[in-house]
């Protein structure tokens, strides 16, 4: 596999087309925005208990932001708080080719490891991830 | 043609990527090696300021400096005293934005710009219209999202007091009918103001023939520095302007409640300039001229014929600007983002740019959000075209496996 095959997998491609958990209900959100590319998306969470119950989005933008914003919604759902953004770190580790502490919790993420030959799409892959990171740690948008 | 491959010898870049195909000469032009030396000169053998001193170095400096200017004034057909150094074209628009707009324009005035502006053309009078309870009015693109003299006609009125419009606009690639749209908008007392950012680089501007107010380019685009422009005035709209920046070199006599300023275009340029950066724009037009412009205007017309004709076979794209004037290919690969696309180009060894090119009024228009776009200059040639098309051909079908999914 070369590195653009690496880059645009299947199961990438597939997330992007068909992206799981779009439309939001309402809960707390951040929107976060690329002006550089245009990337656009807004990330909610369902937190009870201190377990992230469901993660929505919507938005628009590459294959490479759409499709890890979508994976995002189905990897950290179930977890903790504290588990999530511990994930979320691991994640901005994997994109930047830096080893990470726990494989595992990253699940269909860890496709997202070709990026780190790509720095220029570094932004797009972590943009989602940003959101939520920004949300469970108590910010949220209007 | 034009000998590219003795063009690019000259540009030290390619030394270092022999392989790359740079197809962002609209965003800035690769840099020759004379600009470069001639910048390197005045560093190394008269590297003093400016007009403050009277030793030998400092007048050689001064020499130089204003020599370049003159230069300038020749390229445009200006007189010396109409061409002030800037910072490039933003800085040149914000300026007439800041000085001459907030000095003439008031309530209900009508400024008439358009969407093909770039924004640097555009935000500087979107804020004047703010401040002053002005109108922006934008001339309605036709079919293709040219400017027409008609559609200009339909909101030129005798509350018209600026027009602030591009020569050629940096994604279509169109040129604009100025010169027409000079003479209406002059007939009704209003100023215009040309962003030639996208010309300078193309074809011979004669200021004097458009008849224009103020025009502005700027040198990072023309085989020149990055960091210095020009702006183009009429002597007598310049008399009658404040400077926007006080300080240093401007003033002729400075008292404990005023200032007497001195005569354009030194009243403009406060500080110390970029000095380097102005006798590297001058090397840089010494260079076009020697290469002439009709040979480079063929250059790229007979390109960007062939570049249509063989994209013209590849299915799955959508090309925006099929007529457009100056070499610029704005397009699409139908179904994927141009993000994506630009990341096979980048692996090609291909730079071109993706996203809305700071004119996010045209992607608007075109109902997208974003697209990719190939400019073409002298130093490139029908080989990166045939690499150029062949990987356009190669990210449509990678991305067509996916369409199924």
């Amino acid at each position: 596999m070369n590195n653009l095959e690496f880059l645009y997998r299947q199961i990438i491609m597939d997330h992007y087309k068909n992206p799981r958990n779009k439309g939001l209900k309402g809960y707390n959100h951040v929107h976060l925005h690329n002006p550089s590319c245009g990337d656009d998306v807004i990330v909610e969470a369902k937190v009870e208990n201190d377990v992230i119950q469901e993660i929505n989005h919507t938005g628009s933008g590459c294959a490479i932001c759409c499709s890890s914003t979508s994976v995002m919604s189905e990897v950290l759902a179930g977890k903790t708080t504290q588990q999530a953004l511990d994930t979320i770190q691991d994640f901005y580790h994997l994109v930047k080719g830096e080893p990470v502490q726990n494989e595992e919790a990253l699940g269909d993420a860890l496709v997202y490891q070709g990026v780190s030959q790509f720095p220029a799409r570094y932004k797009c892959a972590v943009l989602a991830w940003k959101a939520l990171e920004q949300l469970l740690k108590g910010e949220q948008d209007e | 043609m034009l000998d590219v491959e003795k063009i690019k010898r000259d540009i030290p870049l390619f030394q270092n990527y022999p392989n790359l195909i740079y197809l962002d000469s609209c965003a800035t032009t690769l840099k020759p090696r004379y600009v470069l030396d001639k910048m390197d000169e005045y560093y190394q053998e008269y590297g003093v300021n400016i007009h403050r001193g009277v030793y030998e170095l400092s007048y050689r400096a001064t020499e130089e400096y204003d020599k370049a200017r003159k230069k300038i004034a020749k390229f445009i057909n200006a007189s010396f005293e109409e061409v002030i150094f800037t910072r490039g074209t933003t800085n040149s628009l914000n300026m007439i934005a800041q000085t001459y707009g907030m000095a003439n324009i008031n309530l209900n005035d009508e400024i008439i710009t358009s969407e093909l502006e770039h924004h640097s053309s555009l935000l500087p009078w979107m804020q004047v219209a703010k401040k002053k309870g002005a109108i922006l009015k934008y001339i309605p693109l036709n079919d293709e999202g040219r400017i027409t003299v008609e559609n200009f006609k339909k909101v030129l009125t005798d509350k018209t007091k600026v027009v602030a419009i591009t020569y050629v606009s940096n994604t279509m690639g169109y040129l604009t009918p100025i010169r027409e749209i000079i003479e209406l908008a002059h007939k009704q007392g209003a100023v215009v103001i040309v962003d030639a950012a996208q010309a300078a680089p193309h074809f011979k501007i004669d200021v004097c023939e458009l008849d224009c107010d103020f025009l502005a380019f700027s040198a990072h685009k023309m085989l020149g520095p990055t960091g210095i422009g020009i702006l183009y005035g009429k002597k007598s709209l310049l008399d009658k302007m404040d400077p926007e920046e006080y300080g240093g070199d401007m003033n002729n006599d400075v008292f404990h409640d005023n200032v007497i300023v001195k005569e354009t275009p030194y009243k403009f340029e406060a500080g110390t300039p970029a000095i380097a950066e102005a006798i590297g724009l001058g090397a840089a037009i010494d260079l076009l001229e020697k290469i002439g412009f009709d040979n480079i205007r063929q250059h790229e017309k007979e390109l960007h014929k062939y570049a249509l004709e063989k994209l013209s076979s590849v299915s799955g794209i959508t090309i925006y600007n099929k007529t457009a004037d100056i070499g610029i290919i704005n397009f699409n690969i139908d179904g994927v983002h141009p993000h994506d696309a630009s990341t096979f180009f980048d692996q090609a060894n291909i730079a071109l740019r993706a996203g809305h090119h700071c004119a996010q009024l045209v992607t608007k228009w075109l109902k997208c959000n974003g697209t990719l776009r190939a400019c073409l200059y002298i130093y490139n040639s029908k080989q990166d075209i045939d690499i150029f098309v062949k990987t356009v051909q190669e990210v449509v079908e990678f991305f067509r496996q996916f369409s199924e999914v």
